[in-house]
């Protein structure tokens, strides 16, 4: 049996008017299981409306979008989405924000509970449980909303410049902590960010949008090995496909 | 805490400068009595008429609070019904704006013609005039949800009732309480215009607003001044009551409590 790819996407266009530039045009992608994608390009490229597609949120103009050889919409079991924002229920505790996939899946009351101190633990956040999320740094809601997007064991997670608001310190080590977690749970990534630095950390591939109308420029393998250590930050080679990276997305820009 | 204490003492302070501008007001232009009581004559009016500021408040708190609650009851649920069909909100909620602006002393008599003298049209009057903020602002808080909340519960398949329960009512609740709010004030206002109009349906047993004529009609004016401060007394503690719930429901997670 030949490997269905976790996402693929076949001459996918989209326009919000038909008089408009198409936000995205003839996108072709294919990404396999396992796989850690990050998407960049300019703003208004169309990063979030192609994560956005490809989470069943939205349907493509022209074009075909398959999760797992089905249609997206279909495929949300499968899925989770972590947004820009923490996007927490602030009215809620840390742990019953957690445990919301959870319950609007149906689980049961137990199941839920262990699921969700498991995850406290594993994002490191087992003693604030029963806090509110006004009473958190910027860095612990995003990692509360980590946690509720894996509470539903996804196998492929989109994210949407997840840490873009968070300080640069924060940021870096939030990148080591989401390869740390990816390597015990072993998801595919679709990662959207304008930081080409956090792109090259995180990601086994790195596509490149190309704006007006949205369309892939480049596709690039970051044959760094994983596991990826924040050392690794300082080599060389890194230094390389960062540089070789914002070349291409200048080019981009301009064209 | 020190300072607390500080502030409360002061608006104390206030409060008697106020009075003694009041008494000095008195004697420096020479008002006369029948104009202007003292301050002492008000509260000698208030300790003897004690019982009958007591019974009259009684009445009319029950037009004012029946009023709110129907009001929060019919409120919530044409906002809900707004954040549920688009359509319905975008042809219907531009006249419950207009609710806001329709005096509601040009109301009264008709409500009286349709449900007759007494406090059951008092009650309705006192309705009508919260409806509008408890519509306004609930539907305010159903619609105003952050996108990316809806798209989250979409992702995990979530039905539209949970997306209301879950999401949309929590959210509106802060901003619900802020139409409360204003609705219990406006619910004693309601009241009391509301008698001026149809009475209380029986004699010697009216709310403020009958009181109040009647004092008026009798120049008792340091009665009418001691119905007043019943009316605000009762206008206070409903506000009062509606903050209270307000802190018991948010304080643990919203910013404002």
């Amino acid at each position: 049996m030949t490997s269905v790819p976790e996402v693929l996407l076949t001459g996918v266009s989209k326009r919000f008017s038909t008089d408009e530039v198409p936000v995205l045009q003839g996108v072709d992608l294919s990404i396999e299981r396992g796989e850690f994608v990050s998407i960049i390009g300019p703003s208004g490229c169309g990063k979030s409306t192609l994560l956005k597609l490809v989470a069943g949120l939205s349907l493509p103009s022209d074009g075909e979008i398959a999760v797992n050889g089905i249609l997206p919409k279909n495929a949300r079991q499968l899925v989770s989405f972590v947004f820009q924002d923490a996007t927490l229920l602030p009215w809620r505790t840390v742990e019953r924000n957690v445990a919301l996939s959870l319950e609007l899946e149906g689980r049961t009351r137990e199941e839920t509970a262990t699921t969700v101190q498991k995850l406290l633990e594993l994002v490191g956040l087992s003693k604030v449980g029963k806090s509110y999320p006004r009473q958190l740094s910027g860095g612990m809601k995003m990692r509360v909303s980590i946690a509720r997007a894996l509470a539903t064991r996804p196998r492929l997670l989109l994210m949407d410049e997840p840490f873009a608001a968070l300080d640069e310190m924060t940021r870096d080590r939030m990148n080591e902590e989401l390869l740390r977690l990816r390597q015990e749970q072993n998801w595919t990534v679709v990662f959207v960010t304008h930081s080409v630095a956090e792109a090259v950390f995180l990601s086994s591939r790195i596509i490149v949008l190309a704006p007006h109308p949205g369309r892939i420029a480049h596709d690039i393998v970051v044959d760094l090995p994983f596991p990826r250590t924040a050392e690794m930050r300082e080599s060389e080679e890194f230094d390389v496909l960062v540089n070789r990276t914002s070349k291409l997305l200048r080019e981009a820009h301009r064209v | 805490m020190k300072s607390k204490g500080i502030f409360a003492a002061a608006s104390l302070a206030v409060f008697a400068c106020a009075l003694l501008l009041w008494r000095l007001a008195i004697l420096a232009f020479g008002i006369a009595p029948f104009m202007l009581p003292t301050p002492m004559s008000v509260g000698r009016a208030i300790l003897l008429h004690l019982p009958d500021l007591w019974s009259a408040t009684v009445v009319s708190a029950e037009a004012a609070v029946g009023g709110l609650i129907a009001s929060i009851v019919v409120g919530v649920l044409i906002a809900l019904i707004f954040a549920r069909l688009d359509w319905v909100r975008k042809l219907v909620f531009p006249y419950t704006v207009m609710l806001q602006t329709v005096p509601i002393v040009a109301v009264a008599p008709l409500i009286i013609v349709w449900f007759g003298p007494g406090m059951l049209s008092v009650g309705v009057i006192s309705f009508i005039i919260c409806l509008a903020p408890i519509i306004a602002n609930t539907t305010q808080g159903l619609v105003s949800v952050d996108e990316n909340l809806v798209q989250l519960f979409l992702m995990h398949n979530a039905s539209q009732g949970q997306i209301v329960r879950r999401l949309r009512l929590p959210h509106a609740l802060p901003h619900f309480f802020l139409g409360a709010r204003i609705a219990s004030g406006i619910a004693v206002i309601g009241a009391i215009t509301g008698e001026l109009f149809a009475g209380s349906g029986q004699v010697g047993h009216g709310g403020i607003g009958y009181s109040i004529l009647y004092a008026q009609t009798q120049a008792q004016i340091d009665l009418l001044f001691a119905y007043v401060i019943a009316a605000t007394a009762l206008g206070f503690s409903m506000l009062f009551t509606v903050m209270f719930f307000e802190w018991l429901m948010l304080h643990k997670w919203h910013e404002s409590a």
